[in-house]
């Protein structure tokens, strides 16, 4: 039996944008075991909510995270929502619906950039995130920022988009979903891209079931789930099934992330199509009262958001449950027995966002 | 067996060198924001009525509206240009500007005085007051 060593990973990694630790224990390159640590970023961002009008709170929600925020924000209007009893107006829900798949596209859009990264494809990653930029432009067009949109509130939303808009961005998004087919053709079929995927960190559907795993990682291992079923925003109006793969590597996530920017950008077809006209807010009376838990599907997986409130203008608590905390023990099964040089693109394949994750 | 090739990249990066870069020269060319684009908040101050609606609503309470020295004072760097003052003012005096505030190494303090000439809109050089 070989020596075993313990090699540290992170939090500063060039891999890593987010500081997340890992203790490896090695024998020879492989690696035996993964001891994650997290909690370099707190923020106490959860806190917050004691101290900000409940509807304040929204523009906090938001800043969990700067790739998911429009959903954050959104999540959290939906949570309180609930406890209010409001129903906000159907153009609202669609609005909600469009500005979540445009984040979708541009979550996994980053994250194939960061991939490709990852494995030192300089030039695709350069393409992957030149795509990404039309998103973000189409956000800063939209509601005027790229990062942070500020457009939810508590009972609609802040902005309008108007018909004239959101046909211009299906055409930009029919435009771009040619360039995506170029693009995955070399994610898919490229003999050097697939060297590092094919066969690399398997999670099994039964450990994935197990470990509690969500969002694309769980679905690249064969669990049909798609918390948009739930029917939140307008997707209980438009049609899709949930993409899944049965081989569970991180090739099938990279395939099952590139099918879901497909599928988000028919969603935003089908919602162009189907939303209605009319007012996009409803006056909010009243503070919120009781609990709800709202639970959201975010690029990378389920979120879920716990309100609960004492019929104040502060919350009582806020909790956010975010799809990386829920995926880690995912990732820590799929480390066992992999390549030391394969940790870093399998830290990736779960899209991890420390920061939501720490809050 | 999936399907393999070795040369998928040739073509998109043929096409990247012959075509003009997806990047601007920014400073030669400058950024055309759109419409609505939220980078600062600038105030029309004869119209003020100095109600104070906009300091309460704020957020982050980074506006001061005092009525009897009529002033109105923001710390930009405590913006985070959600548009609620401007969404709330009465008097439509505020406004979503498209120019960012300018970087400075201290956190300034803009303010503006109804009784003073008519003032421009924020922004760096032509603040009529700024203190640290």
């Amino acid at each position: 039996m070989s020596t075993r060593s313990v090699v540290p990973f992170g939090p500063q990694h060039p891999v890593l944008p987010e500081p997340i630790h890992l203790d490896l224990v090695l024998e020879d390159e492989l690696v035996v075991e993964a001891i994650p640590s997290i909690g370099f970023i707190h923020r106490g961002l959860e806190k917050l909510v004691e101290k900000k009008d409940f509807g304040e709170f929204v523009y906090v929600a938001e800043r969990i995270c700067g790739i998911c925020s429009f959903m954050h924000g959104m999540g959290y209007c939906e949570a309180v929502e609930r406890t209010m009893k409001i129903e906000i107006p159907n153009r609202a829900k669609y609005l909600r619906t469009i500005w979540s798949e445009m984040s979708r596209i541009h979550s996994h859009l980053l994250w194939l950039g960061l991939l490709a990264d990852a494995f030192g494809f300089e030039s695709l990653f350069m393409e992957s995130w030149r795509m990404r930029e039309k998103i973000l432009d189409m956000f800063e067009y939209s509601t005027g920022g790229r990062v942070i949109f500020s457009v939810n509130k508590i009972g609609g939303q802040r902005k309008d988009m108007s018909n004239d808009m959101i046909m211009d961005f299906v055409g930009i998004l029919d435009g771009m979903e040619k360039e995506i087919k170029a693009l995955s053709n070399t994610f898919l079929l490229d003999y050097a891209v697939k060297s590092r995927l094919d066969g690399v960190g398997i999670l099994t559907k039964q450990q994935a079931h197990d470990l509690g795993a969500v969002g694309p990682f769980m679905r690249a291992s064969g669990i049909h789930l798609d918390t948009r079923n739930l029917g939140y925003g307008a997707y209980s109006e438009l049609s899709f099934e949930p993409i899944t793969s049965d081989v569970g590597d991180s090739y099938a996530r990279t395939d099952v992330r590139i099918r879901e920017i497909y599928q988000s950008i028919d969603l935003i077809r089908q919602a162009a199509q189907k939303i209605p006209d009319g007012e996009f807010a409803v006056p909010v009376k009243g503070f919120p009262s009781g609990e709800y838990m709202m639970r959201v599907e975010q690029p990378r997986g389920e979120a879920i958001y716990y309100v609960k409130a004492n019929g104040t203008k502060n919350l009582d608590r806020m909790r956010v449950r975010t799809p990386t905390f829920a995926n880690i023990p995912g990732l820590v099964e799929t480390l066992k027995g992999c390549q030391l040089a394969d940790v870093p693109i399998l830290i990736l394949t779960i899209d991890p966002c420390i920061s939501c994750t720490e809050r | 067996m999936r399907h393999m090739s070795m040369i998928n990249f040739t073509k998109t990066a043929l096409k990247n060198f012959f075509s003009k870069p997806a990047t601007r020269p920014y400073p030669a060319v400058p950024r055309l924001y759109p419409e609505r684009t939220r980078g600062s908040i600038g105030i029309d101050i004869d119209a003020c009525i100095f109600c104070g609606i906009c300091s309460k609503k704020c957020p982050t309470g980074t506006i001061t509206v005092s009525r009897d020295t009529k002033t109105w004072q923001i710390r930009p760097f405590g913006c985070i240009q959600c548009g609620e003052c401007v969404s709330v003012c009465p008097k439509k005096c505020l406004t979503m500007q498209q120019n960012y505030t300018i970087p400075n190494a201290k956190k300034t303090e803009v303010s503006f005085t109804q009784a003073q000439k008519p003032t421009e809109p924020l922004s760096a050089e032509k603040n009529p007051e700024t203190k640290v």
